[in-house]
């Protein structure tokens, strides 16, 4: 085993010190404060595909950076001036159209597997999309405020406010807009997320496939309290679900213009609330509040 | 009619009052900070009586060399702005766990739009347009840039927007919107105040600065390269700078109209990208885009660039595949205009479109990935020095290949849909910024400070800064990758304790805080080589035994570049000349014609930022005295015939015979 | 870079100054090109957006607009005229093709300035609608444009009144040639796209 000169060792001793401070962080993050790893936790149809096409573009990247890093090491190691053994010296030599062939060429192929693999998944994932099941999707509609989400279930006749209830194993079809500057509507757990706009109705499908408590979030700036739009998704049996509707729908406060007008203006509610719909047309009248009279609502796709 | 042209009230002083200055403590702290460094160096021009010098020989100077000092200059100060909004903001979220923290919401979305504002078109492109000043006359064997006035109208209209923003920390407040400043959130209805039309203004009038160098500097390449240097001899660094200002002339007027727009709804009321009335908030976020996307590639083509001359130089070998190199740059160029959405793949565009741009985005790693290769290429075989610019060509490699890894990840659609808008995405474009253009413009100024400023930088400090700035930069962003992953939100300024996230945010403060020891290690490296210039004085002009031309020349270089205009018929033009110093003629020296100092520049510029100033207070006469203020100011400046002076033969071959040449 | 000049006026110099200044002045066209294709393609998807309004084609007089057009027209032929002069040193000839081409310029402003006023009388201002937010930018950042272009003429005219045509004066009169045409060129697409395709649809 030969002899480590002291630039060796001090060199050693800083790689191993990169190495051991991104292997502490990784170890850290998964033990220390028990962080939920919500993209990868995936409780729904859609986030459980989502996860596979991470994981399969995570190992794909790290066959191809793997060999760019071994090399690197290896060509500054052999061809340092103070290398240890005297190397090769080609001062002139600038080309070779087979090497560049196999650098143009196999990133090329990668590229494009990767482009059927997205062409595929995109179409397969679009939000738009709906979600092949036996029974019929449930329609949520969603409307972002300033700082709070209002959830509206149409056939319930009922709304809840920073929390949303749905039954497990059945498409859930929510129709998403604003009253106030575009927003994302999130829910990791469950699928990716879609942005809410004003005067646009934009879609999500997600469907849930166990029951369970999932976080939602905004995930674009919309101001002050943007941070404090956190939300609850819950999934539950679908008696559970129907029980719950039908109480909230004779036994909650009324959601009616001045409700709403009061809900939309800025602040964050103290706790989720839940309401009766009188107006069946509230979400409509949200987005066409934004156009006149000739124009239609628009549907983005 | 008037009614039209306002929407406030306004007195003389438009909308400017005492709520101006109302600015929470910390706020207070940085002004205090920023106006007492500016009386220190007031003072101390002043004490030594250095006033006159630096107007005669600096700030009215149109030698590109002289104002690519000053770029470089004002690049670090607003370095160090945007550092420090960084340091605040890892500070806020680290101890934001449960509601903690010292910052309020707004404070904090102003930090952070500052940040973002400022790293990219003040830190950014003020430290690449310096060295593009700097060097690419020299490379392509030029005494100047074409248009040498409008070099120095580019640079302090740079300068004046630079002073916007840094106003605003005094007086009024800044966007809180982030730095790419959404309708409608941008828009009247939810920011009424000053702090957008501050953020409009300052970058409106920076970014004219740099369409005018895109402009400028394409000019100087195609029209002023030396006799013999064909395109395809040019030294790579040159052609990366083609394809940069090619995409800063396609780009950047998008910018400008896209601001000009929002500037009116603003101010007069219009409805392009409002809610209602007929507003399309959507259209905003294609228009910045498609110059949002151009402009991260006009910040890292000169990067790749410079790796392109270090990685030769320091390998003593010639780059391998210039050809494939120079169709890379071509490729990555065209291709960049064909992205933009991958930006906003959950604004729900559908399928098709989302599909179609995440595989032309993906495409753009297959040029990236062979300047990668070749430049590994360039050192296989070669005889590695490895210096602190090879250092932080390394630190490229592995951050920067982990970035472009990333964002093909990031470029699926459905994957996105995940990540946008998360940390993850936040450390993947860190990750490219930091990795790609920050080391690679560190490597770049220190490859070519000797040339610059005469003597060589203090190489054991620069090593000592690199791993500083790997191992900070790895503590900042790994945890940002993981918090990604646990569905965490960029731009949160409190989040729940329950999480568990706020260890994450620890380790990634304390990685900004290994950073701001490298930037500290780099200031300390940048005094210490000066008070030890003599003994590291490049004496001959070739510091590292350089291949390109600017190596010719004493260092620093003349005034006139060049005392003979050099044959450039061969790639690696200096190399050859070296490898064949029979062919090297006794010199004959003519006059030189020279661009004589003015301050117009700073006039019109001063006026520009008056006329920004005065529309996002609404006092309207001022924006008016201003705007004619400026024009006359041009019209004047016409008149004047005599804007040459000359340098005579004898006194050119003085020069030559004081300085020690190769 | 020329470096057996001896004075300014040397003409390899100044051809290369020509050459160097027209190449720059068509480039910065191209991007004032791109300036208004992002304003055309805002208002290609907005034309519609009105709101509460009519429909934009509604409020354009298409006789009216074909007179300024006309106008404008006729007055990149003088400004080709004018610099003709310029090239044969006619300094009085000159200055009356750049006056003439002054007053048509000024007359297409001031007809279009017109138009904007009926517009806003009628309740049709930049406020009401997207749309017509879109329409007064575009049209106006092409009359913003003209109006520097006619300043630019009436700096030049006091020039050669009061100067012997030179070197300089033909340099800069050629790439206010080339400004002038430009927004010619420009404006025959506003004229088709926003006039001409309005009223069709």
């Amino acid at each position: 085993m030969p002899k480590l000169s002291k630039l060796q060792k001090r060199r050693i001793a800083r790689l191993s010190a990169v190495a051991l401070s991104v292997a502490a962080l990784i170890i850290a993050g998964q033990l220390i404060g028990a962080g939920q790893f919500d993209v990868l936790d995936a409780q729904g149809t859609i986030s459980a595909q989502q996860r596979n096409l991470l994981s399969f573009a995570t190992i794909l990247c790290i066959l191809i950076v793997t060999p760019v890093f071994a090399l690197t090491f290896i060509i500054v190691r052999t061809y340092r001036v103070d290398a240890k053994k005297p190397a090769v010296y080609t001062p002139d030599w600038d080309g070779n159209n087979r090497l560049e062939a196999l650098w143009w060429g196999i990133p090329a192929i990668v590229i494009l597997a990767l482009s059927v693999v997205t062409w595929q998944s995109t179409h397969a994932l679009d939000p738009f999309k709906a979600i092949s099941s036996k029974q019929p999707p449930l329609d949520i509609q969603v409307i972002a405020l300033q700082w709070k989400w209002l959830f509206i279930y149409p056939e319930q006749g009922i709304a809840s406010v920073n929390y949303v209830q749905f039954p497990e194993d059945r498409p859930v079809r929510f129709t998403v807009t604003s009253d106030a500057p575009m927003n994302s509507f999130f829910i990791p757990q469950l699928g990716g997320q879609i942005y809410a706009m004003s005067g646009m109705k934009t879609q999500l499908n997600l469907q849930a496939d166990h029951t369970g408590n999932f976080r939602g979030m905004s995930a674009n700036l919309s101001g002050d309290g943007f941070a404090d739009m956190d939300f609850t998704a819950q999934a539950t049996s679908a008696k559970t679900f129907s029980i719950w509707a039908d109480m909230a729908s004779r036994q909650s406060p009324e959601l009616n213009q001045t409700v709403y007008e009061r809900l939309a203006l800025p602040g964050v509610p103290q706790q989720p609330t839940q309401y009766k719909l009188t107006d069946g047309m509230l979400f409509d009248k949200v987005v066409n509040k934004y156009m006149s009279y000739d124009q239609k609502e628009t549907e983005t796709k | 009619m008037l009614h039209l042209f306002s929407n406030v009230a306004d007195g003389l002083l438009g909308r400017l009052g005492w709520d101006a200055f109302n600015h929470p403590l910390i706020t207070w702290g940085g002004i205090i900070g920023m106006v007492g460094a500016v009386i220190i160096i007031v003072g101390l021009l002043t004490y030594f009586k250095k006033w006159g010098w630096l107007y005669r020989n600096w700030l009215t100077s149109l030698d590109p060399k002289k104002i690519g000092v000053m770029y470089l200059i004002v690049a670090a100060v607003m370095l160090l702005r945007g550092a420090s909004d960084a340091v605040m903001m890892r500070g806020q979220q680290a101890m934001a766990s449960g509601g903690g923290g010292y910052l309020d919401a707004d404070t904090f979305q102003q930090v952070f739009t500052a940040h973002g504002t400022i790293m990219i078109f003040f830190a950014a492109m003020g430290f690449m347009f310096a060295l593009i000043n700097l060097i690419v006359p020299l490379q392509i064997g030029a005494r100047d840039v074409a248009f040498p006035f409008l070099n120095s109208v580019s640079f302090w209209l740079f300068v004046a927007g630079a002073v916007l923003v840094n106003v605003s920390l005094a007086i009024g407040d800044f966007a809180a919107t982030g730095w790419l400043a959404y309708p409608p959130l941008s828009g009247l209805e939810y920011s009424p105040g000053v702090g957008v039309d501050y953020w409009i203004w300052s970058i409106q009038i920076a970014g004219i600065g740099s369409l005018l160098s895109g402009i400028n500097f394409f000019a100087t390449i195609v029209k002023m390269r030396a006799p013999g240097m064909r395109l395809m001899k040019m030294p790579i660094f040159v052609w990366s700078v083609l394809g940069s200002m090619s995409l800063v002339m396609f780009a950047f007027p998008i910018l400008t109209a896209t601001l000009a727009m929002l500037s009116l709804d603003r101010l007069l009321g219009m409805h392009f990208f409002t809610s209602a009335m007929g507003g399309n908030p959507m259209m905003y976020v294609n228009l910045i885009w498609a110059w949002g996307h151009p402009e991260v590639y006009i910040l890292v083509l000169p990067a790749f660039g410079i790796f392109s001359e270090v990685v030769a130089t320091y390998s003593s070998k010639r780059l391998f595949g210039y050809t494939s190199m120079v169709l890379a740059i071509a490729a990555i160029t065209v291709l960049s205009f064909l992205v933009w959405l991958h930006h906003f793949f959950t604004m729900g565009a559908g399928a098709n479109v989302n599909a179609f741009f995440g595989i032309m985005t993906m495409i753009i790693a297959i040029p990236t990935g062979v300047k990668v290769f070749n430049w590994l290429f360039t050192m296989y075989r070669g005889r590695i020095r490895l210096t602190s610019p090879m250092l932080w060509f390394i630190g490229f490699v592995v951050t920067f290949s982990i970035g472009g890894a990333t964002g093909v990840m990031l470029a699926v659609p459905a994957i996105d849909f995940q990540m946008h808008n998360s940390l993850f995405l936040v450390a993947h474009f860190h990750n490219m910024i930091i990795g790609g253009v920050l080391f690679g413009y560190f490597a770049g100024l220190t490859y070519w400070f000797p040339k610059i400023f005469g003597y060589k930088l203090n190489e054991f400090l620069g090593k000592i800064a690199f791993w500083f700035w790997l191992v900070g930069f790895i503590l900042a962003f790994v945890p940002l990758y993981i918090l990604g992953l646990m569905g965490a939100t960029r731009r949160l300024d409190h989040y729940d304790a329950s999480l568990g996230w706020q260890w994450l945010f620890i380790v990634a403060g304390v990685g900004v805080l290994f950073i701001m020891l490298g930037v500290g290690t780099q200031i300390l490296q940048m005094i210490f080589s000066y008070f030890a210039r003599r003994i590291n004085r490049d004496t001959t002009g070739d510091a590292w035994g350089g291949r390109t031309l600017e190596w010719s020349t004493s260092s620093p270089a003349p005034v006139y570049n060049f005392a003979i205009i050099p044959d450039a018929s061969h790639r690696d033009a200096w190399w050859w000349t070296k490898q064949h110093p029979e062919l090297v003629k006794k010199p004959v020296y003519q006059d030189i014609e020279l661009p004589r100092n003015t301050g117009a520049g700073i006039v019109i510029a001063g006026f520009t930022g008056l006329v920004g100033f005065a529309l996002i207070w609404h006092i309207w006469w001022l924006a008016a005295i201003a705007a004619v203020g400026a024009i006359i100011t041009i019209i004047v400046r016409t008149t004047n015939d005599d804007v040459e002076y000359t340098i005579t033969a004898a006194e050119v071959a003085k020069i030559e015979a004081s300085r020690s040449r190769a | 870079m020329s470096t057996n000049t001896t004075t300014l006026e040397h003409p390899d110099h100044q051809a290369k100054l020509l050459d160097k200044t027209s190449f720059g002045f068509w480039v910065y066209l191209m991007t004032d090109l791109v300036l208004f294709a992002t304003l055309f393609a805002t208002f290609a998807v907005m034309r519609t957006n009105v709101a509460s309004g009519a429909p934009l084609s509604e409020h354009y007089n298409l006789p009216f607009v074909l007179v300024e057009t006309l106008l404008l027209l006729t007055s990149s032929f003088t400004c080709g005229l004018a610099l003709l002069a310029v090239r044969a040193k006619q300094s009085q000839l000159a200055i009356a093709g750049f006056g003439i081409t002054f007053a048509l310029g000024a007359c297409f402003l001031g007809m279009e300035l017109y138009e904007f006023r009926q517009l806003v009388i009628e309740g049709n201002s930049w406020r009401a609608s997207g749309a017509l937010s879109s329409f007064f930018t575009l049209v106006g950042t092409h009359g913003a444009h003209i109006t520097i272009g006619l300043l630019w003429i009436g700096v030049m005219m006091w020039r050669l009144a009061t100067k012997p045509i030179d070197a300089n004066t033909v340099r800069r009169l050629t790439i206010l040639s080339l400004f002038w045409h430009f927004l010619d060129i420009v404006w025959i697409f506003i004229f088709t796209m926003v006039y001409l395709l309005g009223a069709a649809s």
